[in-house]
């Protein structure tokens, strides 16, 4: 090698390096930004010294009062049963939807009939319209039958779960890849529709079910609109968003509960989160999926 | 606008190629809603052959049938008793005299009172033998309309299923006539988890979207042309038909605050979707081509990291952002410590400072999404196509505008506009964030107050659930959301460059 090349080499390398050391310390300051709120959130659950909003993150006093205070309950904060209400809500709209999801995104991928294309242009414009919409009236007909107020779990499984087979999306794009061949050897084997539904895809689908059943079990946890709608200021009938955010929604509460809020959502956030890391791997294969079939 | 060739277009410069291409976009919106205009036209012609098709055919078979099929007529399931599949006769017999007996005894008396809504106010009448006036319920619009609605639907339904029952019974006349026997009711039970297995498989799930999606919206659009709000809720206070008033009043620009609000928020939601949805677009792919950049070590870590904090859930992260940037905030606080600021600064009570700030949070929840689809597509992008590119000489700028994001553009446009869609009903992070901030007088519309922030999804939550339940309004605006997202998905539609055809994965 001449001395030429060796001393552009070195350059060559040079200059990577320091557009590694960027690109490094880029990523570092991303990742600090993206977990500090976190850190600041878990450290302002642990201050004693006040309830209310300061101008500091770490604690004077470190304390577990304000996860005490959420569990023993007042006529405000009913912490427990929030979170109980979300959990039943999520487990059965977890239970639910993927069913419906995977009726839907089955029949429409690996059947055709005749009103095929017309009901899944019908699903996209029905679509269009805001969910919320048609919520004044199903608020009206389900408080008629006592699901909204002290009973809003219910009403709220069935607003959620009721519709879902219109998120049918992803879920298709997945069988559209599985190859049709393996439908048609069965059938001619003999096997009936529904034998190769349950004997052949629902094993092979094993990601996608199971990244279905993530995000339904995670989506309650997050809905605000329907759930406040539904639970009407009564305070038994809140998820654990409603909840919180009617425990801080005014300058007197927010000055006595802040800091509660904050344990409320450390203690929301360690279980999804967890879950969540440990099915990481679906969700990833989901959303990448689903995004590059649309 | 003319198409120009591809040597002139190649002569053109960078700005004056994207002009020339916006102004080929603007040129074709014309041509694309007369395509509507057509594409509507087309759809009506269709359905009235339709129509037309089945009339005929009834009337055909009304004068050809058999005997059979000529009292099924009259009596549903007599085709299907009489060739010996009595489950489905005796279906269609049910179904008859429900529908008969629902009728006459309640469907309709709701029906009747369709047109005006109810005559019968409630009033207070006289009792002798409480010698007092007691009030009296009269008639409730909601029920009316609900009730009735749903009689309306039962008998379109009837009129379907009656149908079926004629077409039934000469589908045996001709089963028959062949020398086979008409289908017996094990066979129709095999069918279900077979040939007809797709019915099986969509009767819940569909049912679920006509109860609680189809109706209700059907209902609201019809709520749009009443006066149904809290003055008028239907039991206390009638309303009635008022045909377009409700859109009028949006519309007129005389009513002062209502078009006003209107527009504001029309504008502001549509700017925000455009901002949210593009800032977060391109700033994912950066993030995710410097995690999957060649030498970088630990990109689990990196990625893992942003993929941990879209676990918590959203609305956790919104409240604490949003009670951070408050006036007693801790944002707020620190600045005062450090000297920048002298006293409390309340970041949402400030309109521009309140929309970079959502959008800026935006930005922060949305961007570990984005980066796992954009690093899913960017590891497919060809490795060569770079080598090459880098053999031209070109530069990492060079290469990101040229290479990856044509083929990301390429891929995700259907992403893009759900996502878009999507920002354009984003509740949450507008809502969760500026839901306490202060209103706009000039925004105010009766009883609810919008603030600068607002979206359309967030303003028909603050219409429906605000002081005087404006019902009305809110159908409006939902309609009108449906319209503007409607119209978007079909320009972008048609302008995206394939089409995807289904069909070609399996």
């Amino acid at each position: 090698m001449s001395e030429k090349t060796s001393k552009k080499l070195k350059s060559l390398k040079r200059k990577t390096m320091t557009g590694n050391i960027i690109t490094y310390v880029i990523l570092a300051i991303i990742s600090i930004v993206w977990l500090i709120p976190f850190f600041m959130i878990v450290l302002e659950s642990f201050r004693g010294e006040t309830t209310m909003q300061v101008g500091y993150v770490f604690p004077k006093e470190w304390s577990l009062k304000n996860y005490a205070a959420l569990f023993a309950g007042s006529d405000v904060v009913k912490y427990p049963k929030w979170y109980l209400n979300t959990l039943i809500i999520a487990i059965a709209v977890a239970i639910i939807q993927p069913i419906m999801v995977l009726c839907v995104s089955y029949t429409l991928s690996r059947t055709r009939f005749a009103s095929r294309k017309l009901l899944m242009n019908a699903m996209l414009v029905i679509g269009m319209f805001p969910g919320f919409l048609s919520m004044i009236i199903l608020y009206k007909v389900l408080s008629s039958l006592g699901l909204t107020g002290t009973g809003a779990i219910w009403g709220l499984i069935l607003v959620y779960t009721a519709s879902s087979g219109m998120g049918y999306y992803v879920s298709k794009g997945f069988f559209d890849t599985v190859p049709k061949s393996l439908d048609e050897a069965a059938r001619v084997d003999g096997a009936t529709r529904a034998r190769v539904l349950f004997s052949i895809i629902i094993p092979m689908s094993k990601p996608i079910i199971i990244y279905t059943i993530l995000t339904a079990f995670m989506s309650p946890w997050g809905d605000f609109m329907f759930a406040s709608y539904i639970a009407h200021n009564t305070s038994e009938g809140m998820n654990v968003a409603v909840g919180l955010n009617n425990m801080i929604g005014s300058a007197s509460s927010l000055a006595a509960h802040y800091t509660e809020f904050c344990a409320g959502g450390v203690l929301v956030a360690i279980p999804i989160t967890i879950l969540f890391m440990c099915l990481q791997k679906y969700y990833v294969e989901g959303v990448t999926g689903g995004a590059v079939k649309g | 606008m003319e198409k120009l060739s591809w040597i002139e277009y190649q002569e053109l410069g960078t700005l004056q190629r994207i002009l020339y291409n916006i102004r080929r976009f603007l040129a074709a919106i014309p041509a694309f809603f007369v395509g509507i205009g057509k594409a509507i036209g087309r759809g009506v012609k269709t359905a009235v052959c339709a129509v037309g098709r089945e009339l005929r055919d009834l009337f055909m078979t009304l004068i050809k049938g058999s005997w059979r099929t000529k009292i099924s007529y009259l009596i549903m399931g007599f085709g299907n008793f009489t060739c010996g599949q009595i489950v489905r006769g005796a279906a269609f017999l049910l179904f008859e005299i429900v529908f008969i007996w629902y009728t006459v005894t309640i469907g309709a008396g709701w029906m009747s009172k369709l047109d005006t809504l109810g005559d019968i106010a409630a009033g207070e009448q006289y009792d002798p033998i409480l010698d007092t006036y007691v009030r009296v319920a009269g008639d409730d619009s909601f029920k009316i309309l609900l009730f009735g609605g749903l009689s309306l639907v039962f008998c379109i339904a009837a009129v379907i299923v009656w149908r079926m029952n004629i077409k039934q019974s000469s589908e045996n006349d001709e089963i028959i006539k062949s020398g086979k026997r008409p289908q017996n009711f094990k066979a129709d039970i095999h069918d279900l988890v077979d040939a007809k297995f797709h019915k099986t498989l969509l009767a819940v799930p569909l049912l679920g979207i006509l109860l609680f999606t189809v109706l209700p919206i059907v209902f609201m659009i019809v709520v749009a042309f009443t006066n149904y709000d809290g003055a008028h809720d239907g039991f206390s206070n009638l309303f009635t038909w008022v045909g377009w008033k409700n859109f009028g009043e949006l519309f007129n620009t005389t009513q002062s605050n209502l078009n006003y609000a209107f527009k504001h928020i029309l504008g502001w939601t549509l700017t925000w979707a455009f901002f949210a949805t593009f800032s977060n677009y391109f700033l994912g792919i950066v993030v995710a081509l410097l995690i999957n950049k060649k030498g970088i070590k630990f990109k689990k870590v990196w990625r893992g990291i942003l993929v941990l904090t879209s676990a918590v859930p959203q609305f956790i992260s919104l409240m604490y952002m949003s009670k951070l940037f408050a006036k007693n905030g801790l944002i707020s606080g620190f600045l005062q410590q450090v000297g920048i600021l002298d006293a409390p600064f309340d970041f949402w009570g400030n309109a521009t400072s309140a929309r970079i700030l959502v959008i800026a949070i935006n930005i922060w929840i949305g961007i570990p999404y984005l980066m796992l689809i954009a690093t899913g597509i960017l590891m497919n992008i060809p490795e060569d196509l770079y080598e090459s590119a880098k053999i031209d000489g070109a530069n990492a700028v060079q290469q990101f505008v040229k290479i990856t994001l044509p083929y990301m553009l390429f891929i995700t446009g259907p992403y893009l506009l759900t996502s878009f869609i999507g920002n354009i009903n984003n509740f949450n992070v507008i809502f969760l964030l500026t839901g306490g901030a202060i209103s706009d007088p000039k925004l105010t519309v009766g009883g609810t107050s919008a603030t600068d922030t607002d979206l359309l999804i967030t303003w028909l939550y603050k219409i429906t659930t605000g002081a005087d339940s404006n019902y009305k309004l809110a159908s409006v605006v939902g309609i009108l959301i449906f319209i503007v997202v409607a119209v978007l998905s079909l320009i972008v539609y048609n302008v995206l460059p394939s089409n995807k055809n289904e069909e070609d994965f399996q």
